[in-house]
């Protein structure tokens, strides 16, 4: 069996103004024609104004067991999130 | 309001003496599109990798749809009622303007990628040209289609440069498949006796110019590719225009017709 | 169905405390992701599945491939010929789900090549009219939407991903295979008989789609558990009779089936079963296009290698290149 093209993540920019986003993966001997695959396999439907190619083999992951210590101390801090704060209704939309 | 509802009066290309050679031109390109997009659909499942089955299809729809567009003005053009599909599924082969390239067998993938190439170096430019028609009708669905056929340029430019360059084997392939295709790469740029006046009149390009464009965006690919450009000329097999095709076309036709040709005037 | 008979592999003894936690998590409703600890057991089903579900796909391609050419209206070749794409364009999702396990594309094409997986016995059947273009679309499709939609919620994070972009991609194939269907039905004589001939050659193939009786199903048990499998055989297959007899009412076309009859007691139509013999001998290899669809796909890969190998050779002469360019500009 000949060398398999390598894998690629592919990052679609929905529309103007939005996140690139992962939409998944397609195989591709290098990174222009992945972006061309990419075009042609997900964007079948007019869905990306921008498309960004990562070698999966490239992506650097947290490890699954850290997702506790990772994660998890944002969970103690109520105060970053808007509805942490009481404001009376008569102060209007804040 | 009636100019804005119908283009037509404004519009050159519907004028009488325009007639046959605009609907024989447009029959050209239409036809040309339909064909080529017919052999490109064959590979639908079959193609070396999953990724270029996909992307095979979406040129293939990209000019069936092209196809449809032309027909169908095409169509409009000679005044007799007919339909796209009357004019896709309906003419014999006699009645087809397509150049012979388009209507050759895939064989491998190299003779569809080369011959791929060939076709859109000489597609683009030529809706290119054909954007600044005088005639409304015509520029716009050449500006529409235009885009597309960047792309398809783009992709199959850049594939015969790769698959050149690539292995021994693919370049040797890609050298004998443009060696099979030369003699039929030159018909796309010979214009046909009666489009003279549609050139004159400002309707179509002059294909000696589109021809330019052509040769040079062929000569800096091959290069890149490191292909030789065959001796021989390219514009030996002709005829498409004329009505003269290669054995293929028929068995072409004789498929993609089997169902309106089997149970006429049924609807599907 | 496109994944039939999928043997999973139960965790045998009594589960360890891995094991346990995690099948609190997928009782939670939580999805499991790439590189999380699993069971080798949920992983090994896992690409038996989503591999089969791909292939069943990639091959699906090749029976409505056929009418391509032959579709009778530039529209309706437009529109198949863009389903079809479409399919190849799920097997890739697939493929890709599957690949996040640990396996490659080309093991799991070298696989199914060689026989060592499947793919859904409805696929080995012939398309032998342009009706067929309608059936299996109403049918096959209709068949498959049945499992893919409870399957968004499978436990697998990037199979359930994959599968809300394919029922999302899906909507319209139902549709123009029974949009087919009714212009056949209600064309002239010789398409209506064209239109009930492919329901009578597809209706007992798409019932098997969904698999063996629960009765006979050994596998369902720990897949359900696990979640990869969202509903039992029986279960999918007598909401399709119920869902379809209907539409096969308004075509106006006969389901051939003498025993079918709506049971008020049940709530549900009753039927019969489809002949589980021929099924069998097809997943043997014995249907009608068994050889044919395989060497399709053998002589695409076999006659691809040299296309995709001068890709490669290119990708990596041109990074030589690149790094060459780069060394000498310091």
């Amino acid at each position: 069996m000949s060398k398999e093209w390598p894998l690629w993540e592919i990052f679609i920019r929905g529309s103007q103004g939005l996140n690139h986003r992962h939409v998944g993966s397609l195989h591709a001997p290098d990174a222009e024609m992945a972006i061309r695959n990419a075009r042609d396999v997900y964007t079948r439907r007019k869905e990306g104004v921008s498309i960004w190619v990562v070698r999966s083999a490239d992506i650097t992951s947290s490890a699954p067991s850290e997702k506790g210590p990772m994660f998890d101390p944002a969970e103690s801090k109520p105060y970053r999130h808007p509805s942490f704060y009481d404001i009376p209704d008569d102060v209007g939309h804040m | 309001m009636a100019g804005a509802a119908d283009p037509r009066p404004g519009d050159p290309l519907f004028a009488p003496e325009h007639r046959d050679a605009a609907f024989d031109w447009l029959c050209g390109l239409g036809d040309g599109a339909l064909i080529l997009g017919h052999r490109l659909s064959e590979w639908c499942g079959k193609a070396p990798a999953l990724e270029e089955d996909i992307a095979l299809a979406n040129v293939a729809l990209d000019l069936i749809g092209h196809a449809e567009m032309w027909l169908a003005l095409a169509g409009e053009v000679e005044g007799q009622g007919r339909s796209a599909d009357d004019l896709a599924y309906l003419r014999d082969a006699l009645r087809f303007r397509n150049p012979l390239l388009v209507e050759l067998p895939n064989r491998d993938m190299a003779v569809t990628t080369m011959r791929q190439f060939l076709f859109d170096a000489w597609h683009l430019p030529m809706l290119h040209a054909l954007s600044e028609s005088a005639s409304p009708r015509l520029a716009e669905i050449a500006a529409k289609a235009r885009k597309e056929v960047a792309y398809h340029l783009e992709r199959s430019q850049d594939l015969v440069i790769r698959l050149g360059d690539g292995t021994e084997e693919s370049h040797a392939r890609m050298q004998t498949a443009l060696e099979r295709l030369w003699p039929y790469a030159g018909e796309l740029c010979q214009p046909a006796p009666g489009d003279a006046a549609l050139v004159e009149a400002g309707l179509v390009p002059d294909m000696a110019a589109v021809s330019a464009t052509w040769q040079e965006i062929l000569d800096e690919t091959l290069r890149e590719a490191t292909l030789e450009r065959p001796e021989g000329r390219a514009d030996v097999q002709n005829g498409g225009r004329k009505g003269r095709h290669s054995e293929h076309l028929g068995f072409l036709l004789a498929e993609m017709q089997f169902l309106q040709r089997a149970y006429p005037g049924a609807e599907w | 169905m496109y994944a039939q008979m999928v043997k999973s592999d139960p965790t045998e003894g009594e589960p360890t405390p891995e094991e346990q936690a995690f099948q609190a998590r997928i009782d939670a409703g939580e999805k499991i992701e790439p590189k999380e600890w699993m069971p080798e057991g949920y992983r090994k089903t896992l690409i038996r599945q989503i591999g089969q579900h791909a292939h069943s796909e990639i091959v699906g391609q090749l029976p409505e491939g056929n009418w391509i050419t032959r579709a009778p209206t530039l529209e309706r070749k437009q529109i198949l010929l863009a389903k079809v794409q479409d399919e190849a364009g799920h097997g890739l999702y697939l493929y890709s789900a599957a690949e996040t396990l640990g396996v490659s594309r080309d093991e799991l094409t070298e696989k199914l090549l060689s026989g060592a997986m499947k793919y859904s016995s409805i696929f080995n059947y012939p398309t032998l009219t342009w009706a067929d273009m309608g059936a299996v679309g109403w049918l096959v499709d209709g068949a498959a939407i049945m499992n893919q939609v409870p399957l968004q919620r499978t436990s697998y994070g990037p199979y359930s991903r994959a599968m809300i972009r394919i029922c999302k991609e899906e909507s319209f194939h139902q549709r123009q295979g029974f949009a087919i269907m009714m212009k056949m039905a209600q064309g002239t004589p010789e398409q209506k008989e064209m239109a009930q001939d492919a329901l009578d050659r597809f209706w007992g193939p798409a019932l098997m789609m969904f698999g063996p009786s629960d009765k006979d199903s050994v596998h369902s048990a720990q897949s359900m558990r696990w979640k990869i499998k969202m509903n039992t055989n029986d279960e999918l297959r007598q909401k399709f009779v119920d869902e379809t007899v209907p539409q096969a009412e308004f075509l106006g076309l006969t389901v051939p089936d003498a025993n079918l009859a709506w049971n008020e007691a049940r709530g549900h139509y009753d039927f019969s079963e489809p002949d589980w013999e021929e099924f069998f001998e097809v997943l043997k290899g014995n249907g009608p296009c068994n050889q044919e669809r395989l060497e399709a796909r053998q002589t695409a890969w076999d006659e691809g290698a040299w296309f995709r190998d001068g890709l490669s050779a290119y990708a990596e002469k041109r990074a030589a290149r690149r790094a060459g360019q780069a060394t000498a500009a310091e």
